[in-house]
């Protein structure tokens, strides 16, 4: 689920958003953030709200690459069934 | 605005800035992702894993008493400790702590509200130094069961009625659209809810901020779907976890009575023989 970029974690959190996008039909929130010289971005699926996909990388363009890939790659193996 | 029933068991995060050397207080962070602590978390906070500190890891069930014991104990914490939980997504496995540490008699038990998000989006410190503490010899109650819903209850309630039943999973999974929240494994064999359930998704107790909502904003909510508190109230959701965070807003913000977490939940109800489902929306609540 995680990627990490090697680098301290230490100090305040800086650029923290949220924004929603939709993946495979679903909708997932990517939260982004620094702290230090790592940039996260994690990726939940908004109802319920767990973590999908979370990396740390040294630019906040990597990181978030990171997580949608991987989060697509998660959601992509939910089944829809007819109700 | 009314007041929650029970205020003093959430803290701000300034309330927890001012308290980060207070040794009478314990913050630990309790995340879903369990490596996120990692990435940086409030200074002095120690971290609880819920796949492999907060539960029996052999049987299904929650943390044995003896566990919970050296779990706290090598956390140093002692029976009139000031336990601050926080975690992401809103505090919801903060909450499954809670819930453990209240089954346990631990007195003091706090949230902090809007958890890790909240103290994220503030700019708040953070730190990579994982602290230690003397460790103490934690001694824990029996567990007051009168907190937890086990099978048996939870088909009585079906069968006799008067027990409001609030499932917390997304509106996909109460349908039985889908059965494990997207992107996470499927562990049931059936889809659906339980019969005469409410669908209440437990994000629907927090603001944008992971704040909880207020005391009329909550009381709209679940009253509006029947849960007054005038019965029993049994809240579920796949695994127990979600639900832990509704019970919380309805024991400790709404100050309901009679509340239990089903943490069998939809993984324990989904693929047992025989038990009643539905499927599709809730019916209408009836007046």
């Amino acid at each position: 689920m995680t990627g990490e970029a090697a680098a301290s974690a230490s100090g305040r959190s800086e650029q923290f958003s949220e924004r929603q996008i939709e993946l495979n039909g679903w909708p997932v929130r990517l939260t982004s953030y620094r702290v230090g010289e790592k940039y996260v971005c994690q990726a939940d699926n908004i109802s319920p709200g767990a973590c999908l996909a979370r990396f740390s990388a040294t630019t906040p363009e990597e990181a978030e690459a990171q997580a949608i890939s991987k989060a697509r790659h998660m959601l992509g193996k939910t089944k829809r069934r007819d109700v | 605005m009314g007041q929650y029933a029970h205020p003093e068991v959430l803290v701000d995060t300034e309330w927890v800035a001012s308290h980060l050397n207070d040794k009478a207080v314990r913050i630990v962070e309790v995340d879903v992702d369990t490596g996120a602590y990692d990435l940086g978390h409030i200074p002095g906070a120690i971290a609880w894993a819920w796949t492999t500190q907060l539960c029996d890891t052999v049987q299904r069930d929650i943390l044995p008493k003896e566990q919970l014991e050296a779990l706290l104990s090598k956390s140093g914490v002692n029976r009139d400790t000031t336990i601050i939980l926080y975690g992401d997504s809103n505090n919801w496995f903060a909450a499954w702590a809670f819930w453990q540490l209240k089954i346990y008699g631990h007195k003091d038990v706090r949230l902090l509200n809007g958890g890790r998000k909240k103290w994220l989006a503030e700019g708040r410190e953070l730190t990579d130094q994982v602290p230690s503490h003397e460790p103490t010899n934690y001694k824990a109650a029996e567990p007051d069961l009168s907190l937890r819903a086990f099978l048996p209850q939870v088909l009585e309630a079906v069968k006799k009625g008067g027990t409001a039943l609030v499932d917390v999973r997304s509106p996909q999974e109460f349908t039985g659209e889908i059965l494990a929240p997207p992107g996470l494994p499927e562990t049931c064999q059936r889809g659906g809810h339980i019969p005469g359930a409410r669908s209440i998704p437990w994000g629907k107790a927090c603001n944008d901020d992971g704040t909880f909502k207020t005391f009329e904003e909550l009381k709209a909510l679940y009253g509006g779907e029947g849960i007054d508190g005038k019965g029993p109230v049994i809240s579920y959701c796949r695994i127990g976890e979600r639900s832990s965070h509704t019970w919380f807003v309805l024991r400790y913000l709404l100050g309901l009575q009679n509340v239990t977490n089903y943490d069998g939940s939809w993984t324990e109800w989904g693929n047992l023989v025989g038990a009643p489902v539905e499927r599709g929306a809730a019916k209408a609540v009836s007046a």
